[in-house]
């Protein structure tokens, strides 16, 4: 029945999709598909900002409008609503963050590109060791090293005889498995939506050419339903990472009340 | 409990190496968190309803909450691909 109905092989995607050969270079410096995607995102990433503040008027035009509002979203929803006004020099580098792995999502369901740039997970490492550094460096400054570490491994309000478990518990979650889940939040779900994607799309086009013809056009359909859906998790996970970010930062300029 | 635990862990030594054994890893790893992001989602629909005029605050707090959560799913999903 299934064999009837496919009548093209199905491809199946599977982790080898991710995997580009060199364009020139050698092999572990060469550049390759990722790094042409890499290199406009930042070019779009440069112009957007140059075209909008290049000539910075007081009332704004349109475009100036809709980067100033974007600005204005990580500004009170980040940075102010996490932190409050001692973050704001972090606004810069969270701003950054959030266009960044925004632009990088959004590469997924750009025609003619259809792969997202954080679906390799050397983005979103660097990106959390950056986060991770960040909010290590400014607790430490912050607190002094020992400060810092009391107030990671011993949150106040807890029973006396509870901190013998939480004491490791906490200096494991914050100094170990924060920037591991952070990285591997934004990588595997751009994973998962690029074989949602590769599934519903190649599966039309398989069910195109079978006898049934309306299994196909149901496939296609539920495939832009999920590109509806993968705009909105894009700028989910572009929103989660900075606000998760700035919440660490927060932690660590944290005083003790 | 226990009966579904060592039921589960026949099923998997059964399926070991198999694309089966894969799906399950995944399947399982999603229970938890399906759970969690329910009582997540109707708790913030319930405060939601109860003051709206807190709503937005608590619609960016149940996204991080999502996100945390959403974290534990999505490493049995990796993980599925990196066992053999």
């Amino acid at each position: 029945m299934i064999s009837g109905v496919l009548a093209s092989a199905f491809e199946r995607p599977t982790t080898k999709d991710f995997v580009w050969s060199c364009w020139f270079g050698k092999s572990p410096w060469c550049y390759n598909f990722i790094f042409f995607l890499l290199t406009i995102v930042i070019v779009v990433f440069v112009l957007m900002f140059w075209f909008a503040f290049r000539q910075p008027k007081i009332v704004p035009g349109k475009y100036q409008y809709l980067v100033e509002s974007g600005l204005e979203f990580v500004r009170q929803q980040v940075v102010l609503s996490m932190i409050g006004p001692e973050g704001l020099p972090f606004f810069a580098l969270l701003a950054t963050f959030f266009f960044f792995i925004l632009l990088g999502n959004m590469l997924e369901i750009t025609p003619f590109v259809m792969f997202p740039l954080n679906s390799r997970i050397a983005f979103p490492i660097v990106l959390a060791i950056i986060s991770w550094v960040t909010y290590n460096v400014v607790g430490v400054r912050r607190h002094g090293a020992f400060g810092y570490l009391k107030l990671v491994m011993f949150p106040p309000g807890a029973p006396a005889w509870m901190y013998v478990l939480l004491a490791p518990i906490e200096f494991i979650s914050v100094i170990l498995v924060r920037p591991l889940t952070l990285s591997v939040r934004l990588f595997a779900n751009m994973v998962a939506g690029h074989f949602l994607l590769a599934v519903f799309f190649l599966g039309s086009i398989a069910l195109f050419t079978g006898i049934p013809y309306i299994l196909g056009a149901v496939s296609f359909a539920m495939g832009m339903v999920l590109v509806g859906f993968e705009l909105f998790v894009a700028v989910l996970q572009a929103f989660i990472f900075s606000v998760l970010s700035a919440s660490y930062i927060a932690g660590a300029v944290a005083t003790e009340h | 409990m226990l009966g579904l635990v060592i039921h589960l862990g026949g099923l998997l030594a059964a399926t070991q190496g198999t694309p089966i054994g894969k799906g399950l890893v995944y399947g399982l790893a999603a229970i938890g968190p399906g759970i969690g992001i329910g009582i997540l989602m109707g708790k913030s629909v319930e405060a939601m309803a109860r003051q709206p005029e807190a709503a937005g605050m608590v619609r960016s707090i149940m996204f991080i909450g999502i996100g945390l959560i959403e974290a534990l799913a999505l490493f049995g999903f990796v993980l599925s691909f990196i066992i053999t």
